[in-house]
């Protein structure tokens, strides 16, 4: 069974699109991120790195935290796991593929996504309520949102410097591809204030900051900016 | 046993935090005329077997692919005799 | 080297014996010959000196700590006491919450980034022992003078090792202190607290019972980190003179400690477990012998089966290791395999070292040869117990005569303002946001308030919304002058952190740091502070569940201050109720909950301005603190205030600016008739809070507070962008987050 089958079949409602949700050894927002899917009214399904398949799931997150310890590079080793040359394969195909924080670097390092994430500049471990801005409303994760609207969702890493090199960065621009920016302070020194990115095909969507810890008013920073990430992708779904 | 020995370091573009921390603290610790600091990473590999082409042709890939991110690091290979 | 087995030692009585540079006494070893009836072995020597160090048996201060236990309140919500890994309370909808505050003090200052990792991971462990997920961490940190240069290498080493270990491990950190004190050089206080959460029939205990059970040793690989750290490191004074007194702190490794928990859960959550402890300080000795000793007593083991990342560790340095993220269990024979399995999936590795025995003995082998027989109890529980000498020092009373009041003041309203903005940006009144700002506060997404708030909280049931809120409190200065009253002033002031925030403060857990036991004065502060803490627990309702002591915080003759932290635990069973520190509504009143006395001893004021140590402490009354928690839970629960905030350390304008700039509003405010601007501003009187009460709430909230006899006076509005009191100054918020916000990053950075 094969991702691109899955999506093809597509739901056929809200509640039915099947968001997969993956647990490597050492990640640590799984389960925020299952809650977040649910309150934006999908059916959140675990996928362990070890899986072979993706049990029929319509999209994926690849969630924050410290896979494998960040040891060798953050995001190094999960890159070569089971589940991940699924998750690879189905996103050449067309999966909407989600890559917070750590994820993010897994999707740099599975070369989904281009550049590499470095140790912040002010080499801190940073944990702050981010303003953001979102560049691009038109990728699987993102059209719930207006382009150039700004929200505000939690940043919390120590390895979130984008880097890319000038032509890359370039074509990221011409491209429409830089998908969110920072606002206000650079937090980490990444390149051209870049947060998150989409490939060509806005399919995949990586970036540091966490739409899953911004979806309750009661919790975190009480506001529910990042809510949209996930009604977004169950939007994309349905009209599919 | 045969060590290799792969060194792996940032790009010269990349800006390296780290290595300029340690450099920042040089003069403090009173170490003079160090004119830059570049931090990277060393793996010690104990290779079971003949350290052959072959092996080093492995060793290679695995670097390339594994051990380094050339999108950000250059890396070395060689045997440590 | 002969391996020195049991057989050995009974045919060579009079073999010399390291005790003495094990720390042990003469006495202790005399004792422990006794309880053999022969010469200890090199491993049962090992295990005698570990288990019965300061650290793991507390020695000095056990005939103290019983008070705890003797004057608990009556309290249906106990669970589980004093005497296991950490205490457990019942907090409704049958959840069962467990915490407990450590210290990893020594450790900190010898290596600061893996000392601090390894007491959250220690801590970490405890709570997953008990049977619970662990949901929060929290840091009460103690350094030095914050512009002493040591303190720049300690300070972000700890930070870095807090953050670093512990934002791997998935654990939100909600709460903790930052406090600077010259007495802290040399011996900063690095305290680590956790809470964990799990239902009832979940709760797990440290035994050993049922004969043919298996023992299961599983987590990382045993190596040679920390050996005797327990013994030497924890229990003895620094002394300059002897480096080879400072042997290497054990380095964490987070996310095996992070596989360890998701692991250990998944084996609880198919119960699979009849008896489980953590490996911490005194390593496999002190996991064995306590499981032993709890269970039916006898245990064998065979020691060689023990996976080494090291092979060349010898019996007893094995047995003393304290490699970290490591746990033992016991496990029927039946679910051994199941057991393994799920640790196979997580990648742990496991190993089943021996096995529960019908007999009364903790029997170790080394490749089959016999190298411990003894009652385990004598091991884990029959250490020795002193009564230490306790004298009030004579220097007290001196102490106590120089009194604050003296202090020039500040005649007008320009140099009350001056000394307003040299209090804020003080180091210890300055914003801590450089250091918590490393620390993941969302993870988990249950996250309902952490710091700066009064108390941190999380929510535990997302259906229900059922909360638990923890806040730690201490303050050296106020103990100093008076260890009775300072060790109630703490457990006053978390305990109306907790009520700040809404929730109903539930039990308590202390991490009590002191210097040398072996010094009278230092001993006497110890028996007043543990008097007062026992007495305002009972006076309060609220029983200490458990926690830890640290001696020999002392640099040569010089200790700290007596440093009583005190957690307390809270519950609300909405967390939607809770409360914020913030002023964030225009319009909104501003009451002063509580009296203001002329109390300057001990106080920020004191300190910052005039770099002064002395007189009383405020006066405590614990009925008052009472009264002052159910006006702020029911005020919270009905809606009748948008903000509170505690008055403690730097008084009444330390808390109006912090609410201030925390809600980004100006106050304007006028000082109640009858009070001196001075006295309103920097008293520290005990028993208060500000509240930021919406006009239409006003009449109901003022009726409730004369109803139940609690003064409350409104003293101004929230208003503009600065905050003014009227006939002394005016101060634009701009200027004062700036002096509050830029003293730490400017000292570290």
């Amino acid at each position: 069974m094969t991702a691109t089958s899955s999506t093809a079949a597509g739901p056929t409602g809200l509640g039915n699109a099947r968001i997969g949700v993956v647990t490597f050894p050492g990640t640590l927002d799984d389960r925020d991120t299952q809650r977040a899917i649910r309150l934006a009214g999908g059916e959140a399904v675990e996928l362990w790195h070890r899986d072979k398949d993706l049990k029929q799931v319509d999209a994926v997150v690849l969630a924050g935290g410290f896979s494998y310890g960040d040891y060798l590079r953050a995001g190094a080793i999960s890159r070569f796991s089971p589940v991940m040359e699924m998750i690879i394969e189905g996103a050449r195909q067309g999966l909407p593929v989600l890559g917070i924080c750590n994820g993010f670097q897994i999707l740099t390092e599975s070369h989904l996504l281009p550049g590499a994430m470095l140790r912040n500049n002010h080499l801190h471990f940073i944990c702050r309520d981010q303003r953001l801005r979102v560049e691009n409303a038109d990728t699987a994760w993102t059209n719930s949102y207006e382009a150039g609207q700004e929200i505000s969702i939690p940043l919390k890493n120590i390895d979130g410097r984008y880097v890319a090199d000038e032509r890359t960065l370039d074509e990221l621009e011409a491209e429409g591809r830089v998908a969110f920016r920072y606002l206000g302070m650079n937090p980490n020194g990444s390149l051209r204030d870049i947060a998150g990115i989409t490939n060509a095909a806005g399919n995949v969507v990586g970036l540091m900051p966490h739409p899953e810890h911004a979806v309750e008013p009661l919790i975190g920073t009480g506001r529910t900016d990042g809510l949209g990430f996930f009604t977004s992708v169950l939007k994309q779904l349905v009209s599919a | 046993m045969a060590r290799v020995v792969v060194d792996v370091m940032l790009k010269p573009e990349i800006l390296d935090p780290q290595g300029q921390a340690v450099h920042r603290a040089l003069p403090r610790l009173g170490f003079e005329g160090i004119a830059d600091v570049r931090q990277g990473k060393r793996f010690e590999l104990e290779v079971e077997g003949p350290l052959d082409d072959a092996a080093l042709a492995r060793i290679h890939e695995m670097a390339e692919t594994f051990l380094a991110n050339t999108v950000i690091e250059d890396f070395t290979v060689r045997v440590d005799s | 080297m002969t391996l020195d087995t049991v057989k050995h030692a009974e045919q060579t009585p009079d073999a010399e014996q390291p005790w003495a540079e094990l720390g042990l006494k003469p006495d202790e070893y005399a004792r422990i010959r006794e309880i053999l009836g022969r010469r200890p072995t090199g491993a049962e020597l090992a295990m005698y000196s570990v288990m019965w160090s300061e650290h793991c048996s507390y020695k000095s201060s056990k005939v103290h700590l019983r008070q705890f236990g003797e004057k608990a309140p009556a309290n249906d919500a106990m669970l589980v006491g004093i005497g296991e890994n950490a205490g457990v309370v019942d907090v409704g909808q049958g959840y069962a919450v467990t915490f407990k505050v450590e210290s990893h003090n020594h450790p900190s200052y010898v290596e600061p980034y893996q000392g601090a990792a390894t007491g959250v991971g220690g801590i970490v462990r405890d709570i997953l022992a008990m049977g619970a997920r662990p949901v929060a961490v929290v840091d009460p940190l103690r350094f030095g003078a914050a512009d002493h240069p040591d303190t720049k290498r300690v300070l972000p080493g700890v930070v870095a090792g807090i953050g670093g270990y512990g934002n791997c491990l998935g654990l939100p950190n909600i709460g903790g202190e930052v406090v600077f004190d010259a007495c802290y050089q040399g011996n900063p206080l690095v305290n680590a607290g956790c809470i964990g959460v799990m239902k009832h029939e979940d709760i797990h205990l440290a035994k050993a019972s049922g004969a043919g059970n298996k023992v299961i040793l599983y987590g990382a690989r045993t190596g040679g980190d920390g050996i005797g750290g327990v013994s030497v490191l924890a229990s003895e004074t620094f002394d300059d003179a002897k480096p080879a007194k400072r042997p290497a702190v054990q380095v964490g490794d987070p996310f095996q400690e992070k596989l360890l928990i998701e692991c250990t859960l998944e084996i609880f959550a198919e119960k699979l477990v009849a008896g489980i402890q953590d490996l911490g300080g005194a390593g496999l000795s002190c996991a064995t012998s306590e499981l032993a000793s709890a269970g039916s007593g006898g245990m064998r083991v065979e020691l060689d089966t023990v996976p080494l990342r090291d092979s060349s560790l010898s019996p007893e340095e094995i047995l003393m290791s304290e490699s970290q993220e490591r746990m033992c269990a016991i496990v029927e024979p039946d679910k051994a395999d199941r057991f393994l399995e799920i640790c196979e999936k997580w990648d742990v590795i496991a190993t089943v070292i021996g096995e529960v025995t019908d007999g009364s003995q903790l029997e170790i082998f080394w490749h089959g040869e016999q190298i411990v027989d003894v009652p385990p109890r004598s091991v884990a529980h029959d250490g020795p117990v002193y009564e230490r000498p306790y004298a009030r020092p004579e220097w007290q009373d001196a102490l106590q005569a120089d009194d604050a009041a003296k202090l020039p003041r500040p005649a007008t309203g320009d140099g009350l303002r001056a000394q307003v903005l040299q209090l804020v940006s003080s180091p210890n009144q300055a914003s801590k946001a450089w250091v918590t700002d490393q620390y993941d506060r969302f993870v988990q997404g249950n996250t309902v308030l952490a710091q700066p708030e009064d108390s941190g909280m999380v929510r535990i049931d997302p259906d229900t919304n059922l909360g638990v809120a923890i806040a730690t409190d201490g303050n050296g200065r106020y103990a100093k002058l008076d260890p009775y009253t300072g060790a109630q002033l703490a457990l006053a002031e978390s305990y109306r952190n907790v009520a700040a925030t809404g929730a109903r403060p539930l039990a308590v857990s202390d991490c009590l740091n002191f210097g040398s036991p072996e010094d009278p004065a230092v001993m006497w502060q110890f028996a007043e502070a543990t008097r007062g803490l026992a007495d305002g627990c009972l006076a309060l309702g609220t029983p200490v569940t458990g926690g830890n002591v640290s001696l020999y915080n002392q640099t040569g003759d010089t200790a700290i201050h007596p440093t009583p932290v005190v957690a307390v635990l809270g519950v609300i069973d909405d967390v939607s109720r809770r409360t914020p520190v913030a002023f964030a509504e225009e319009g909104q009143l501003i009451y002063l909950l509580g009296d203001t006395k002329e109390e300057l001893g001990g106080s920020a004021w004191s300190q910052v301005v005039h770099g002064h140590l002395g007189g009383l402490p405020p006066k405590v009354d614990l009925e008052r603190e009472k009264l002052l928690a159910e006006i702020l839970i029911s005020a919270s629960r009905d809606g009748m205030v948008d903000a509170a905030h505690d008055l403690s350390d730097g008084g009444l304008i330390q808390a109006l600016a912090e609410s201030c700039l925390r809600g980004g509003k100006g106050a304007r405010i006028v000082v109640p008739d009858g009070l001196d601007p001075f006295v309103f501003l920097f008293s520290e009187s005990a028993g208060r809070a500000i509240v930021a009460v919406p006009r239409s709430e006003e009449v109901r909230f003022n009726d409730m507070c004369g109803a139940r006899g609690l003064p409350a006076a409104r003293i101004g509005v929230i208003d503009g962008t600065d905050i003014t009191v009227q006939d002394q100054f005016t101060l634009p918020l701009a200027e004062l987050r700036e002096a509050h916000e830029s003293t730490i990053p400017s000292l570290l950075t």
